[in-house]
């Protein structure tokens, strides 16, 4: 579904798919807020920036491209985005990690029609891109698949094993997105497993290695990503530098403290304020 | 039924190749997987025949488990063939997120399983597997008993949606079936009538199980064999009609006592019938290296050892 979106109409959707974020963990208590407002823009890009070859009211579509969030945990930002997308309604977000929800704490496949596959445990995503960009190759059909990585996830073994694979079998129908914050749950990624120099490993792995300079510039992500359609005979990786916790002042202050934790009112009412929803927690209108 | 055809040894896992490339044949839109060990399973048997539906990943099991799961979520049936200490030893964690939760099409087809595996000794000697893969929701899992019912389980896995496991093994084996055998999920099969007691077996054990019946019954004991090659799900009605029948239970299966067959059984005879039951299994141990037969020997996974456990159950049957 390529549309032409302007620059303003997309970064609105990422500010509104940030405030969804905060408002779910807020609501939840829980989950991770931090490694989801990294990767605003990389879902932008995907969702409303013309990437995806997508239509929301048939999530079953055959050869609709598949988007794997490999980085299990980061459901807040899928699940906002899909709901923008309108893959289901944005009044289901608070419902976020509780009893009998379809918003799993971490993905679960199909639930909601949208999320294309189970994860939680990290490394396991690109696998299964694989294992699909093969099947359409099979079968002649013209869909991609797009996988999600985070960088401290990286550190899985599995991930190389299927880098190593992709590579062999010439599967250019994978593009994987590296959301490089340089956090993992237990601190800098600098500190707790060197991934650097990462682009240098995956071109090792014989992958196309797409650098951007920012992350968070949706027009660059959308850029990469139409390069990355281009490549024939070899895997895609973009590998996009962002901030854990974009966008919200004590959190990117702080990437190491918003892994996995959801804001009090009071960094609720901040957080709203640095996006720009002046109101605080009280206009918690979800159409602003 | 048995007897006439006892004479043919086959290994069990000799049924996988055949079978794989006798389904693509068929028209069934299977994808194979194998990592490095497709001389062993067979597998590549089907990449001659049909080159584009057979993929070997290295020795990386994780990643196959992966890609099957991919492959499934596209529409493809899905085989991924490894050793047992590797799958789901390897890759367990794969199974349970990518396969088993989100109940995707594939068939984890796990060779040289149990002690038989011989000389390669404990790393080589899957005895966990059967407790791994019956504790996850969503998985089914088959032991066959001989090549003969390998093929027949292996075939019944393309027409069945969903996660299952199917063990087979190295040595070669008694084929004690024929090809009037029947085979379903979840059933299972009355290999000799008996009203004293009831060995339920599974694997190679239902060969050693019939040997012993045949030789108990010299001593005017009647043994009823089930060859419960199901695993999961058990074959409640069977189990029920055993208990009630002959009031004591044997269970025999080349695995750890601890989670397999014996393990399903006594938490469903304990639940439902409580009758006094032995097990004949491996006794919470690794393996060694050595001749198959010695191996089996050494942890009573023969005849002998199942008509040892049978008097023990009828001594405590009141």
């Amino acid at each position: 579904m390529t549309t032409l979106t302007s620059l303003e109409t997309l970064q609105e959707t990422a500010r509104r798919i940030r405030r969804h974020i905060v408002e779910m963990t807020h609501a939840a208590q829980s989950g991770h807020p931090g490694g989801s407002l990294s990767a605003v823009e990389i879902l932008t890009a995907l969702y409303f920036g013309g990437v995806l070859r997508h239509d929301p009211a048939r999530p079953d579509w055959p050869d609709r491209d598949r988007f794997v969030l490999s980085k299990g945990h980061a459901t807040p930002v899928l699940y906002a985005a899909l709901a923008e997308a309108g893959y289901f309604d944005t009044a289901l977000l608070p419902s976020f990690r509780r009893l009998d929800s379809p918003l799993q704490g971490h993905v679960v496949r199909g639930t909601p029609a949208g999320v294309e596959m189970s994860g939680g445990a990290l490394g396991m995503g690109l696998s299964f891109c694989l294992g699909q960009a093969l099947a359409a190759r099979i079968d002649g059909a013209p869909w991609r698949c797009y996988c999600l990585l985070g960088d401290g996830e990286l550190n899985e073994g599995q991930n190389w094993e299927a880098a190593m694979a992709a590579a062999h079998f010439g599967l250019d129908g994978v593009t994987a997105i590296v959301d490089r914050n340089r956090f993992q749950n237990d601190g800098p990624e600098a500190e707790i497993m060197r991934m650097d120099p990462l682009a240098e490993k995956w071109r090792a792995f014989g992958w196309r290695v797409i650098e951007i300079a920012d992350g968070h510039d949706v027009r660059q992500v959308i850029a990469a990503l139409e390069e990355a359609k281009g490549v024939t005979g070899r895997p895609q990786v973009v590998i996009a530098p962002t901030h854990k916790g974009k966008g919200v002042s004590f959190m990117e202050e702080n990437p190491a403290g918003w892994h996995g934790k959801g804001p009090s009112d009071e960094q609720l009412a901040q957080a709203l304020a640095d996006l720009g929803f002046g109101g605080g927690a009280a206009d918690n209108g979800s159409e602003a | 039924m048995t007897t006439a055809a006892a004479v043919r040894t086959a290994a069990t896992r000799e049924a996988y190749g055949p079978t794989l490339v006798k389904l693509a044949d068929a028209g069934v839109d299977l994808v194979a997987l194998d990592a490095d060990l497709a001389a062993s399973t067979g597998g590549d048997k089907l990449g001659r025949a049909h080159p584009d539906r057979w993929y070997t990943v290295g020795a990386a099991e994780a990643n196959m488990i992966g890609m099957a799961a991919g492959l499934a979520a596209a529409g493809k049936v899905v085989y991924a063939a490894s050793f047992a200490v590797f799958l789901p030893g390897h890759c367990f964690d794969q199974i349970r997120v990518s396969i088993a939760q989100p109940k995707l099409n594939v068939k984890l087809i796990a060779s040289h399983g149990g002690v038989s595996v011989g000389e390669d000794g404990a790393s080589a000697q899957a005895v966990e597997d059967l407790a791994l893969m019956t504790s996850l929701a969503n998985m089914r899992v088959v032991v066959p008993a001989d090549v003969v019912e390998t093929e027949l389980a292996l075939t019944a896995a393309a027409y069945s949606d969903g996660p299952i496991y199917i063990r087979m093994g190295r040595p070669k084996i008694p084929v004690i079936h024929d090809e009037r055998h029947e085979f379903r999920i979840g059933k299972a099969h009355l290999a000799r009538p008996g009203d004293d007691v009831t060995v339920v077996a599974c694997g190679l054990l239902v060969g050693a199980a019939i040997e012993a019946a045949d030789a108990l019954a010299a001593e005017g004991v009647s043994v009823r064999v089930l060859n419960m090659s199901t695993i999961k799900p058990l074959d409640e009605a069977a189990l029920a009609a055993a208990a009630a029948e002959t009031g004591a239970i044997v269970t025999a299966e080349e695995h750890s006592v601890i989670g397999g067959l014996g393990g399903a059984v006594a938490r469903w005879l304990a639940l439902n019938a409580p009758v006094p039951m032995e097990q004949v299994g491996v006794q919470d141990r690794f393996g060694e290296s050595g001749a198959w037969t010695q191996l089996l020997e050494r942890h009573g996974l023969t005849a002998r050892g199942v008509g040892d456990a049978v008097r023990r159950v009828l001594a405590r049957k009141a």
